[in-house]
């Protein structure tokens, strides 16, 4: 936590600092703090209204109106969830935790290696390969190519494998984009110029050079990656069955199966957001200054 | 752990000694010439690898499947353009564009002044601000899903919050999902809630480099608050705006697992299909009908209705920007 928080808080301080931001120009006047303050509200009303029906049983649940305290019932409805035999819900959080770390970790390292060639490597047709890697990022590759993909992994008889859920996730045209920018900001090119004349070769010097420097935009990288695909669902949906699914396919199995009982329901979805707020907890601060930097350079 | 904490500056600090003796000696211009000629495209080849197999084939396969009628007995058959021809007859697809749209500028237009707004009030000195910002942006880390399967609650016919807060004011419980309108507007609305604040962020960040001396001068020149609102801020951030709507478009107009969710996970969108976006309708004619032809037409006319989106999106950002 403190090797990933250290590198942003630097970068925020600078960004704060540097003479065009007109961060903090005016106080807050009582409006604004209103607006935000509402905005918040809102913003936390849903997943607290999660807690409460997923504590209540579904009696309590329909009554009207509606109940807006948490009650005593969520272990008896968490136990329902794991118990149940259509969800497979353990399944389910198990092959989302595998498939959201091993492409996290593939992407981020893919990225890295090419972020590195395109931002401080020379090379024959560099210029156009990083152009059709912006292009690609404008088009929904996912809903564009859902049925030769699928076939494809039937004919690897590979559907209902969360092999054939992983491959695909690992084309990722914006983790290449994000690291290129990354690398041109934060490896100076006489750094490298400088390890190449010590002799080093290009392998070595991405891993003394480029990847110690690069590491809190990895993070970035890593902490989107693993938000989106631990809440992908449609191509999870077409190509694993119900008994091996994903935790957002065994949540819809519940709701396609027991629409009515919105305790089950809502524990299973509560459970399956429980990574996800860890996740932002953890590195709230470096989500939201990477969201910042990367806008601002795109 | 010291290490990593100055990652920033340790940039700039010299190599470490224990490189400097590995010299290319005369033995080592070929590997030299390998390393330097070869590196990169090795570098880069993992992901156009998988750009090629998951990228590049699929694409060019939809357009190839879209020329063949495929049927549930397994006989395929070329029909050239037929599947298009058939699909621009076919009210179910255009049921699914005119719901797909409707519901991106339901849910654009109002969460792109939202989003406005609130960056304005954000971009503020105050207290908290990093509490502040996580807040705003706590939709995000919430699966699409689980948004759904609370706002399906929240907007339930006999046991729903919204329709419980309406009778307040004297209005009959809403059969939110048997209408068009109103299933497009609780849709909406589940859209709006997860991607505000994150819009919201992405335009504080666009705000935070607009220099400061602009604002101070339109004080000296007497201009109010708003009037620097509008005629500052609003045109100086046209490069963030065509990002976030760009993003908004793509997002908007291939929306899937809401209208999903909010139909109990059945792709068909209603009874009527009333809030069957074309997504769903590319997911039931390739998955539930089987028609891979049909559905593969389908996903090219969905990019064919991106790029007229974005397009139109584009020209629009510019002109706002443009009328100082």
């Amino acid at each position: 936590m403190t090797t990933l928080s250290a590198p942003a808080g630097t970068r925020r301080r600078r960004a704060k600092a540097s003479p065009g931001g007109a961060a903090g120009l005016w106080n807050a006047t009582p409006l604004t703090k209103l607006i935000l303050a509402v905005t918040i509200v809102i913003s936390a009303f849903p997943l607290y209204y999660m807690i409460v029906i997923a504590s209540r049983t579904n009696v309590e649940a329909t009554d009207m109106p509606p109940p807006f305290l948490p009650g005593g019932n969520l272990g008896e409805n968490v136990r329902r969830v794991l118990a149940n035999p259509d969800a497979h819900y353990l399944t389910g959080l198990t092959n989302s935790l595998i498939i959201a770390a091993t492409v996290t970790v593939s992407v981020v390292i893919i990225s890295t290696f090419a972020g590195f060639a395109f931002a401080r490597l020379k090379f024959r047709g560099g210029k156009v390969l990083l152009l059709l890697v912006l292009l690609t990022m404008m088009v929904p590759l996912q809903q564009m190519g859902i049925v030769p993909l699928y076939r494809l992994m039937v004919s690897l008889e590979w559907v209902g494998s969360i092999k054939a859920v992983i491959l695909p996730y690992l084309l990722n045209g914006f983790g290449v984009f994000l690291m290129t920018q990354y690398t041109q900001q934060a490896v100076p090119n006489e750094l490298v110029e400088a390890a190449r004349v010590d002799g080093a070769s290009t392998l070595r010097i991405w891993w003394n050079v480029v990847l110690p420097a690069v590491r809190p935009g990895m993070a970035v990288l890593g902490i989107n990656t693993f938000m989106l695909i631990w809440n992908d669902f449609m191509w999870p949906l077409i190509v694993l069955t119900p008994d091996n699914p994903t935790v957002q396919v065994a949540i819809n199995s519940l709701n396609a199966k027991y629409g009515t009982d919105y305790v089950l329901i809502f524990s299973g979805t509560l459970m399956s957001i429980l990574p996800l707020i860890i996740v932002f907890i953890a590195f709230g601060r470096q989500i939201i200054g990477g969201l910042m930097e990367g806008a601002v350079k795109a | 752990m010291s290490l990593h904490v100055d990652a920033g500056q340790r940039t700039r600090a010299p190599m470490p000694p224990s490189r400097r003796h590995v010299r290319p000696g005369p033995g080592r211009s070929f590997l030299t010439w390998l390393d330097l000629k070869a590196a990169p495209y090795l570098l880069v080849s993992p992901y156009y690898i998988l750009f090629l197999a998951f990228g590049l084939f699929p694409l060019g396969f939809t357009l190839y499947y879209s020329f063949f009628d495929y049927d549930l007995t397994g006989t395929v058959e070329w029909t050239g353009l037929g599947n298009y021809v058939a699909m621009l007859d076919d009210p179910a697809f255009w049921r699914a564009v005119v719901n797909t749209l409707a519901m991106f500028v339901i849910a654009t237009v109002p969460q792109m002044l939202l989003a406005l707004l609130l960056a304005n009030a954000l971009n503020r000195r105050m207290r908290g601000q990093l509490f502040v910002r996580l807040g705003v942006l706590l939709p995000l880390v919430t699966s699409v899903v689980a948004v759904a399967v609370v706002f399906t609650q929240l907007y339930g016919r006999d046991w729903g919050v919204v329709n419980w807060i309406l009778s307040w004011f004297g209005i009959d419980p809403i059969d939110w999902k048997a209408e068009r309108l109103p299933s497009w507007l609780a849709i909406a609305t589940m859209v709006d809630w997860r991607w505000t604040g994150y819009n919201a962020i992405i335009f504080l960040a666009g705000m935070q480099t607009i220099p400061k001396d602009l604002y101070e001068a339109a004080s000296i020149d007497g201009a109010s608050r708003r009037r620097q609102f509008w005629q500052i801020t609003v045109p100086m951030l046209r490069p963030t705006m065509i990002f976030v709507v760009l993003n908004s478009t793509i997002g908007g107009l291939t929306l899937f697992a809401e209208p999903t969710t909010f139909y109990n996970g059945n792709v068909h969108g209603g009874t009527t299909s009333q809030f069957q976006t074309v997504s769903m309708f590319i997911f039931e004619q390739g998955f539930r009908e089987f028609d891979y032809g049909y559905a593969s037409a389908a996903a090219w006319l969905l990019f064919l209705l991106i790029l007229i989106g974005s397009a139109i999106n584009f020209l629009l950002i510019r002109r706002i920007g443009g009328n100082k």
